[in-house]
């Protein structure tokens, strides 16, 4: 057991804290990015919608599906060659982004692709009787009717990614999830993993309030 | 204006074909209010949703204007789109946007400029009588304003074509009503060719001149409506046309040992004779009436009356034969 210097477990924490941040906000912004496209991607050449692609369908589905199901800690390590290539480095924060990145894109993607079934077919149909563009349908029909279930998908994403950065740890990514590992549960300190679990809890907490706030102001209801 | 010549629509459920509009050709006149009823399921939506192409018929043409459009694609579909305007059950708006953003959708998708837009949406929403709404989210709005809205952004392009899908079903009979003339005054005043389905008689009653009764995906009767309600040919389209024109009495009424009850109908200039009156007085019957009911179908009175006749069995009779002749239907009504 070792005694707990608290200045320094707030110098930790700090480090930690933005270690996190870095890591959840960049693959945040790369699930946005890349998600948001491949969700749609994926809904535009579903059954019955106005791409309806079967084979190309089938591949998206398929990639995400691949990414989703492979254990995240395996895809850390089977990603080293790659995230090598993407940003010079395998190990650091910005390194464990590349992997992050990867699953959030993934998970959000599906996400992406449920809330747009949710849209209403009808209004879909009103807009091409219209004589609404395909490019219109996406731009203003289809995402912004799917905008608080786009909202409500990022909170949960942005959610998991705080848990699964927990695991950066392997290829040095830092993190809090990775301080209440080394310190807490390696080290014994029962007081710091109880300390940086609040500080997780809390952080989470902060993140669904928030995005709850933004899906229910997007709502128009 | 619209012609529909031999349209079949079959719907491949996994391998299990069905056939929801069979054989169908009608056309349907510039400017006129055309009504197509029929109960859920007769395939008078699919019918509809051909003529945008909203459903692509298996066979058979669509022809809007002499252009055959059932084989148009992209750009072209797209153009015709913009002269057809169509308005739904569910009204369909954009939720995200407000009234006014909604509007102005329809005619950003006409490739209008941002000044046109700004001029137009005001006009249209004068036209449904929703200038105060234009800022309000359709959330806020009653089913009467929204499907108020779905007009307006229906015709803001002005269309040559309105095409409305159970346009009333969601609303109650006092804005069922509303809505029906608020689409009657945009027909006459801009003319617009309106085609409109409805499983009600009512609806039909109201607001259209000419009608067509599909049942079973097939069209079993055309005319127009005056005629259908008092010359109905067709089994089903006379079983919907009593089911609106039904007179009905308590049993005890029904008791005809002691006298006779007769349901008399009378159309046209007919109704304004007072037959009945005279039948009293010519024969020394008495008369009670029951039950009766004046319709006025295309401005047309078409009325029921059902009446008791009291007196000797000659005079009965007499009467009788007398309300025969100068009404277009005399039916005894037994227990």
């Amino acid at each position: 057991m070792h005694d707990t210097n608290y200045t320094e477990l707030i110098d930790n924490l700090i480090v930690a804290f933005k270690e996190t941040f870095l890591m959840c906000g960049t693959s945040l912004g790369l699930a946005i990015l890349l998600g948001v496209p491949i969700g749609l991607f994926i809904y535009v050449t579903g059954k019955g919608v106005f791409w309806q692609n079967r084979m190309l369908n089938g591949i998206g589905g398929f990639l995400v599906n691949v990414v989703r199901s492979t254990p995240f800690v395996i895809l850390l390590v089977m990603l080293i060659p790659f995230t090598t290539l993407v940003v010079g480095t395998s190990i650091g924060p910005v390194a464990a982004s590349v992997p992050l990145g990867i699953v959030s894109i993934a998970f959000y993607a599906r996400l992406v692709e449920s809330s747009l079934h949710e849209v209403d077919k009808g209004v879909i149909e009103a807009a091409t009787a219209l004589g609404a563009t395909k490019f219109q349908l996406v731009k203003e029909v289809l995402l912004p009717e799917a905008l608080p279930g786009l909202l409500r998908g990022l909170t949960v994403t942005a959610v998991s990614l705080v848990g699964y950065s927990a695991m950066a740890g392997i290829v040095g990514g830092g993190g809090v999830g990775d301080l209440a590992i080394r310190f807490g549960y390696y080290r014994y300190q029962t007081d710091i993993m109880i300390i940086t679990v609040i500080l997780l809890i809390v952080l989470v907490q902060l993140l669904q309030t928030f995005g709850d706030y933004l899906a229910k102001k997007s709502e128009r209801k | 204006m619209i012609k529909l010549e031999h349209i079949h629509v079959f719907f491949d459920n996994r391998g299990k074909i069905t056939s929801a509009v069979k054989n169908v050709s009608l056309e349907i006149k510039k400017g006129e209010v055309f009504g197509i009823v029929g109960t859920s399921g007769a395939g008078k939506s699919t019918l509809l949703r051909t003529i945008n192409l909203l459903q692509r018929p298996t066979s058979g043409k669509v022809i809007i204007n002499d252009q055959d459009i059932s084989q148009l694609k992209g750009e072209a579909l797209r153009k015709t789109r913009l002269h057809t305007g169509m308005i739904f059950q569910q009204f369909n708006l954009i939720n995200s946007k407000t009234v006014y953003e909604n509007i102005a959708f329809a005619l950003k998708v006409a490739g209008k400029g941002k000044e046109e837009i700004n001029a137009r949406v005001p006009e249209v929403l004068e036209l449904v009588g929703l200038t105060d709404r234009a800022g309000a989210y359709p959330s806020t709005l009653s089913g009467g304003q929204k499907q108020r809205v779905g007009i307006a952004r229906a015709i803001a392009n002005n269309p040559t074509i309105l095409l409305c899908d159970e346009p009333t079903s969601a609303l109650d009979l006092e804005t069922t009503n509303s809505i029906l003339d608020l689409l009657k005054e945009i027909n006459e005043k801009l003319g617009i060719t309106t085609v409109i389905i409805s499983h009600e008689m009512d609806v039909i009653k109201k607001i259209c001149d000419r009608v067509a009764v599909m049942d079973g995906g097939e069209l079993l009767e055309l005319n127009d409506v005056y005629s259908i309600f008092t010359h109905p040919v067709h089994p089903f389209t006379q079983s919907l046309v009593n089911h609106t024109l039904s007179v009905e009495l308590p049993n005890r009424l029904l008791d005809t040992s002691k006298n006779r009850l007769l349901k008399i109908t009378y159309i046209g200039i007919k109704a304004e004779d007072a037959v009945i009156s005279e039948a009293a007085r010519i024969y020394n019957v008495n008369l009670n009436i029951l039950h009766g009911k004046i319709e006025y179908i295309s401005n047309k009175p078409y009325g029921i009356l059902v009446i008791q006749l009291t007196g000797s069995h000659e005079d009965m009779k007499n009467a009788q034969n007398y309300l025969i002749a100068r009404t277009f239907k005399v039916e005894e009504i037994h227990a």
